[in-house]
């Protein structure tokens, strides 16, 4: 049995949890779900619509706000109780913050970020290595259960198979003892000036820019596409461009016509809130950069060398 | 304040890989390695820390001899002695195994803070610091931007996904996985660099008997999925090309 932990916030299911429970599915494996937390009964009521045999939802003192504490020893208990064989989680922020807490705590074993798995027995799972640059298949070994979290975006929400009838769902009050975050409510910063999620054509830079002198190179690119300047997340800690022209897993998640991506390596962070761009244009001096795997059109050379000539023949 | 930071050091960043003739690691016997650049702003930050507060900062490090040299750099920076869980098993071992040797040695020091960087640039598990409190009895945070002590505690701001954050308070002692931009990095002046050659670098035992509990299969160069146009000739000419392409078959502007 496949143990499927899904994340809910006011009772709606986070997006990546369906695609959890599709990675479940498709195993074969018969699929329990556990959501945790308070609006985790409007959750579960919305989770079995999938097929799966139960879902569970749990909650109790100490469960109304996530955090780390409360929610290990919540799912601690229902993974004791059900003793799957693998447990799958999306790999989320919140995710990290617990998971590898849950399995050290049962002292099991954990792979995180995978973005897929291979039939066999055992399972092996996929996963980026050294900034996505390679993928290795990995073996999960010692005994059950065995916890795999994985990368948003890696399975597809409308292969989700439903069930004919909704799933039983059972709820279940949790014994949380002691909870030493004291978490205040979420907040976001002062509203963004800049909404990249609306712009047609982005021109984005990475490392490869080098230096803050070279900004002004891809604000001209930019500005000769009628393009906003975006940025990888380094750019912007060194405060190259501010923090509201990041695009990326902690920035904005953005879908134009083109992205032109400068000196950008394609980490997994900067991907996930670009990959939805129709026309993805590379251009990077490594050849071996991530970012050409997902590109539909790539310059290999140097962009100091490369972007004035896009000036020029887009001026010419 | 004694804090502790863990530093992982990685193959650099911009490095061309190959795949051993295992297919199971890279070939990293003439690699150039450097510091963990998540692990560098948690270094920044307990440095910080200490020059508000007072106190000890303690570079910790689990891996064969070579990672003596991002200890060594941490020393320059500021950081007051080392410890060294030296093992060649570690370099490329699962994060339990190194979250293990990274509590025998923190966990006798009785420090009032841990920090480590959110992942690693190799491996990138995101576990290492979350595992390692778990195993050292402590409370944690992750993917920290911003740390204040209040009365003998932390209030931290953890970044949440999508430009949300969140302010979390938790008693000391604690562990922080530190976000990168937290704070901007120092690099080691000289007298740094002349004061860290006397600064300690004390080897702690690798705990025995710790099974892999995650085997790398095969490791390899990924699939392409898309069909990539790769655009070549000359800088004018491609980019003539890569105009041409986007006018008249992207239709993109």
């Amino acid at each position: 049995m496949i143990l499927v932990i899904a994340e809910q916030k006011d009772g709606q299911v986070n997006r990546a949890s369906w695609e959890a429970i599709v990675a479940a599915q498709q195993t074969a494996e018969p699929v329990v779900v556990v959501v945790a937390g308070q609006g985790s009964a409007a959750a579960a009521a919305d989770l079995a619509a999938a097929q799966v045999t139960e879902v569970v939802a749990i909650d109790g003192p100490g469960l109304a706000q996530y955090t780390a504490d409360g929610f290990t020893a919540a799912y601690a208990q229902v993974v004791a109780e059900r003793q799957p064989a693998h447990v799958f989680i999306a790999h989320t922020y919140q995710t990290r913050d617990f998971a590898p807490k849950l399995a050290a705590r049962l002292d099991r074993s954990i792979l995180t970020d995978c973005t897929a798995v291979k039939a066999g027995t055992p399972l092996t799972f996929v996963r980026p290595m050294f900034q996505a640059k390679l993928a290795a298949d990995v073996a999960i070994e010692g005994p059950a259960p065995h916890f795999v979290t994985f990368q948003i975006g890696s399975f597809k929400v409308d292969e989700l198979a439903k069930g004919s009838a909704p799933a039983p769902v059972v709820a279940v009050s949790a014994a949380v003892d002691i909870v030493r975050q004291q978490p205040d409510a979420p907040f976001r910063e002062a509203r963004q000036a800049v909404d990249l999620t609306q712009a047609e054509r982005i021109v984005s830079v990475g490392r490869g820019i080098k230096a803050p002198e070279n900004i002004p190179l891809a604000k001209e690119l930019a500005d000769a596409l009628q393009a906003e300047l975006a940025a990888s997340r380094p750019i912007c800690d060194a405060g190259w461009l501010p923090m509201e022209r990041q695009v990326g897993s902690s920035g904005q998640t953005v879908a134009p016509k083109l992205y032109l991506a400068l000196g950008i390596s394609g980490a997994i962070q900067h991907v996930v809130g670009m990959k939805g761009a129709r026309t993805i244009v590379a251009i990077n001096k490594d050849a071996e950069a991530p970012i050409f795997e997902l590109a539909d059109y790539g310059i290999a050379g140097d962009i100091f060398e490369v972007v004035p000539q896009v000036i020029a023949a887009l001026k010419a | 304040m004694k804090i502790a930071v863990c530093l992982k050091q990685v193959i650099k960043r911009d490095s061309t890989l190959r795949v051993d003739d295992a297919r199971t690691w890279v070939r990293d016997a003439d690699a150039e390695f450097e510091m963990n650049e998540p692990d560098a702003y948690a270094l920044e930050e307990a440095l910080r820390l200490k020059e508000q507060h007072g106190g000890e900062v303690i570079v910790v490090s689990a891996g064969p001899a070579r990672v003596q040299t991002v200890l060594r750099e941490g020393l320059a920076r500021g950081a007051d002695r080392a410890l060294h869980v030296e093992s060649d098993a570690l370099a490329q071992a699962d994060a339990f195994a190194i979250a293990g040797a990274l509590a025998a040695a923190i966990g006798p020091e009785q420090v009032d803070l841990v920090l480590t960087g959110l992942q690693s640039d190799d491996q990138g598990f995101a576990q290492v610091g979350v595992v390692l409190a778990e195993k050292l009895g402590i409370a944690h945070a992750t993917i920290i931007m911003e740390v204040k002590v209040e009365g003998g505690a932390l209030r931290v701001k953890r970044e949440l996904e999508g430009g949300w954050f969140q302010w979390v308070g938790l008693p000391l002692p604690a562990l922080l996985t530190i976000q990168s931009g937290i704070n901007t990095l120092r690099y080691a002046t000289l007298k740094g660099i002349m004061a860290a050659k006397k600064k300690e670098i004390r080897r702690v035992d690798a705990p025995a008997g710790v099974a892999p509990r995650q085997k790398i299969v095969s490791l390899y160069f990924p699939e392409k999925t898309k069909q990539t146009r790769m655009i070549t000739g000359s800088p004018a000419d491609a980019a003539r090309e890569l105009v041409r392409v986007l006018r008249e078959d992207a239709r993109v502007f």
